[in-house]
């Protein structure tokens, strides 16, 4: 039980504190109070990241369908992607993920300066995730990994798979690029949403009264999190790798 | 069964006072309009859009029907043929069958059933509604520069192979309305989740909100399966990469099943809010509580469930196993039993009741005997043997379109006329709309009985040219929709005529207990002058009382 909570009837609460100058600035029309509109913001997000789930689910299902179809020449062009760059990736990410928690927690506590310098950290971390990818897509272009545009049949000949499986390796490549590339994008779309809260946050505009954008960027930013932390081991880690 | 006609229209004063502030009136311009964030005006931007959609997709069909009068094809090319049914098809599917009910009158209404003052996320549902134009212009512009030749369903490798239609264009189109239906459906959900009024408990909500609530869960789950379908299509068209293309090592099989992933769970899309609306019309129209609402209201959300697992009856001739196939036909036998459960407790609620034939009435009436026969003959289709045969035939067109035309079309009547006087304030022509009704029922008969024959007797869908033994059925396809047509013309008319001509109604013409119309026809702009109270259930016509009477 919070101090508030200690101090105040629900009543009292909502004449102090869900009527003030804050609720007539931030609260639509259709909702009784701040925290109504917070939770149903909340839940709005969730549902549309089962959306997402679905949308991601899509290409892992495809993944998996080649994979049945035929698991040794998948796990032959699943070793040519560049673990070593995908698991540094891994790790940035998951750090940005606890700055973002950090950040919402001292806005919880009110300490706007502090979730600012966190945020702050959540989208650099972001810009060096894709910084990394960048550096790893370069490197796919020299190895000739890029399907349909700089690919040579002959190299993967050399590396065991059959002329006829071809097609196998083209494939997944192609799904490589793709849910690599719409993780991308969900990640750029969040280093612009986190950017925008830090600004925010910087004005002074969320508190511990009311920080719903806030809430619901940070699960967007854990949602695209937990998709690559599915997605790498999908791609990178269906071959054994030796250092 | 008593026949007795609802009270008329309380007589109008002599000087009608001056109009009380309404969403319609509450400010005028283009702009007021179109950078709106009320449910109620997007429900109106939507349902402008989705009329002009509806009649540009008729258009279409009634060329082909045309052409079919003569075994050799009267009128086009076979290129041109192509594209006239596939612009049919993409049309009324993706932007008709599956926008209409949701945005349309679940726009206006969902709010104003569960006593909200607006959608959870206006502005949200405002993007919706702009996705859908720009989709549309997508589609259309696609259809009406080039065309696009593979028939709605985009079957790979024919769509990745073809290289002189616009089918990337048309899939921009298709996934831009895709993620409108599904904000829709979002906004949907989170509204009844989280401003239902007090009192409004789930079980008193309006078994049109569970159809919407249901419609919206598949929605969610299912459009974005769709998307990503499609966009692997076109960066397969784009790139040359076989992801489905078999000749470039991609699996045919795999965009049929991520289609029909979407596209089956769609048909339930389309008919699950045609069912919610029947629920609404048949209580009122019957003055009795509809029998076994709790039933009622959980089939839909079992239809939805079943619904995802049915998606292979559509590929028993693809090349999948037996088993496989065996199971998909076994579970789309699951799904007619919640479907009847529906339809038993609409007979069961007319069982006597006092009937009254208003047109509303006459629309979801015509509603139960045309998706009961749409639905019977999808038990044939069901079945793995029969389908061997009747495959790709008219069969299955007749059968799905009694199901989406004569079921979910007639249901979408049935709303519009219910609901008009909620929108507008107005009642239209009681005589015209009846005949209008009539015209449609007698018209849709004509057209798709004659194709169940000719389906059965073996002619396969989307030909150019037929044997000359299906002569008779396919000109009696053609009056009939030619009748159709007239039909559907006449509502245009007289719903526009009733804009400015028809009588002022009071708030609740039908004497309705729903929520909806304890306010005043048409609404203000905040619904509610005070948010109301609820408490009974949505169909207490045996007492008559509202669902905010104490």
């Amino acid at each position: 039980m919070s101090l508030r909570d200690t101090l105040f009837t629900p009543a009292e609460q909502t004449a102090l504190f869900d009527h003030t100058f804050l609720a007539r600035e931030r609260l639509e029309e259709q909702y009784a109070s701040l925290p109504h509109q917070s939770e149903t913001a909340a839940f709005g997000m969730w549902v549309f990241l089962a959306t997402e789930v679905m949308f991601f689910g899509t290409l892992f299902l495809a993944v998996g369908a080649y994979w049945c179809l035929d698991p040794q020449t998948i796990e032959l062009a699943s070793l040519e992607l560049n673990w070593k760059i995908g698991s540094i990736n891994t790790f940035v990410l998951l750090a940005s993920s606890l700055m973002m928690v950090l950040a919402i927690h001292a806005t919880q506590l009110n300490q706007q300066k502090q979730a600012y310098r966190y945020l702050l950290i959540t989208a650099g971390l972001g810009i060096c995730f894709l910084g990394f990818k960048a550096v790893e897509y370069y490197i796919d272009y020299r190895e000739n990994l890029i399907p349909g545009f700089k690919f040579d049949d002959a190299e993967w000949i050399a590396r065991g798979v059959d002329a006829s499986r071809i097609g196998y390796v083209k494939i997944f490549l192609f799904l490589y690029w793709v849910m690599t590339g719409f993780h991308a994008l969900h990640v750029t779309i969040g280093i612009i949403a986190v950017s925008v809260m830090a600004v925010l946050t910087r004005r002074g505009r969320y508190s511990r009264e009311y920080y719903s954008p806030l809430d619901v960027t940070g699960l967007y930013w854990h949602f695209v999190d937990v998709v690559w932390i599915f997605l790498f081991p999908t791609l990178y880690l269906l071959g054994t790798h030796t250092l | 069964m008593t026949i007795a006609t609802l009270p008329p229209p309380a007589p109008l004063p002599a000087e009608p006072p001056a109009e009380r502030s309404n969403y319609l009136n509450v400010s005028y311009g283009v702009v007021s309009w179109l950078l709106t964030k009320d449910h109620k005006r997007i429900a109106i931007l939507y349902l402008i859009s989705v009329t002009a959609m509806f009649f540009l997709g008729g258009a279409a069909i009634s060329i082909v029907r045309l052409h079919l009068i003569t075994p050799q094809g009267a009128l086009v090319s076979a290129d041109t043929y192509n594209r006239l049914f596939t612009m049919h098809g993409v049309i009324m599917v993706f932007f008709f069958l599956v926008p209409v009910a949701p945005a349309v009158l679940g726009n206006f209404c969902l709010p104003l059933m569960i006593g909200a003052k607006d959608l959870a996320f206006p502005r949200i549902n405002l993007l919706s509604w702009y996705l859908y134009v720009v989709g549309g212009a997508w589609t259309l512009y696609a259809m009406l520069t080039e065309g696009v030749d593979t028939g709605w369903t985009f079957y790979a490798p024919y769509s990745s192979q073809a290289t002189h239609y616009n089918v990337v264009p048309t899939l921009i189109g298709l996934v831009l309305a895709g993620f409108s239906s599904l904000f829709t459906g979002l906004n949907f959900i989170v509204t009844t989740h989280w401003l239902r009024a007090p009192g409004l408990t789930w079980f008193r909500l309006p078994i049109f909100v569970w159809a919407m609530y249901a419609t919206s869960f598949i929605s969610l789950l299912a459009v974005p399966v769709l998307a990503m379908a499609l966009i692997l299509l076109m960066l397969e068209r784009l790139l040359h990469i076989g992801i489905f293309d078999p000749a470039l090592g991609g699996d045919p099989l795999l965009f049929q099943h991520l289609f029909w992933f979407y596209s089956h769970p769609a048909v339930y899309i389309m008919i699950l809010p045609g069912m919610g609306i029947v629920s609404e019309v048949i209580p009122c129209f019957a003055r009795k509580a509809l029998f076994g609402y709790k039933f009622v209201a959980c089939s839909s959300l079992a239809i939805a469930f079943l619904s995802f697992l049915v998606w292979a009856h559509h590929m028993f001739v693809a090349g999948i196993t037996l088993y496989a196939a065996l199971i998909f036909s076994c579970l789309s036998f699951l799904v007619a039993v919640p479907s009847a459960i529906k339809v038993f407790n609409w007979t069961a609620t007319l069982y006597k009741g006092s009937i009254a034939f208003e047109t509303p009435m006459l629309f979801c009436l015509g509603f139960v005997a045309l998706f009961t026969s749409g639905g019977l003959t999808g038990l044939f289709l069901a079945t793995l043997g029969v389908d061997m045969h009747v495959h790709d035939t008219y069969f299955v067109i007749a059968h799905f379109h009694f199901i989406m035309v004569g079921g979910m079309v007639m249901a979408y009547m049935g709303g519009l006329h219910f609901w008009w006087p909620k929108m507008t304030g107005r009642m239209y022509s009681q005589w015209w709309s009846r005949l209008a009704a009539l015209i449609i029922f007698v018209g849709f008969f004509l057209t798709f009985l004659p194709q169940f024959v000719v389906g059965y007797n073996g002619m396969p869908r989307r030909y150019y040219q037929y044997v000359p033994e299906f002569q008779v059925w396919n000109v009696l396809s053609s009056a009939g929709a030619s009748i159709l047509a007239v039909g559907y013309l006449l509502p245009l008319g007289y719903l526009f005529y009733s804009l400015r001509y028809g009588p002022r109604t009071g708030d609740n013409p039908w004497g309705a207990t729903g929520l909806e119309w304890q306010t005043s026809s048409p609404p203000p702009r905040d619904n509610f002058a005070v948010t109301p109270t609820v408490y009974r259930g949505p169909y207490e016509y045996d007492t008559g009382k509202a669902q905010n009477e104490p």
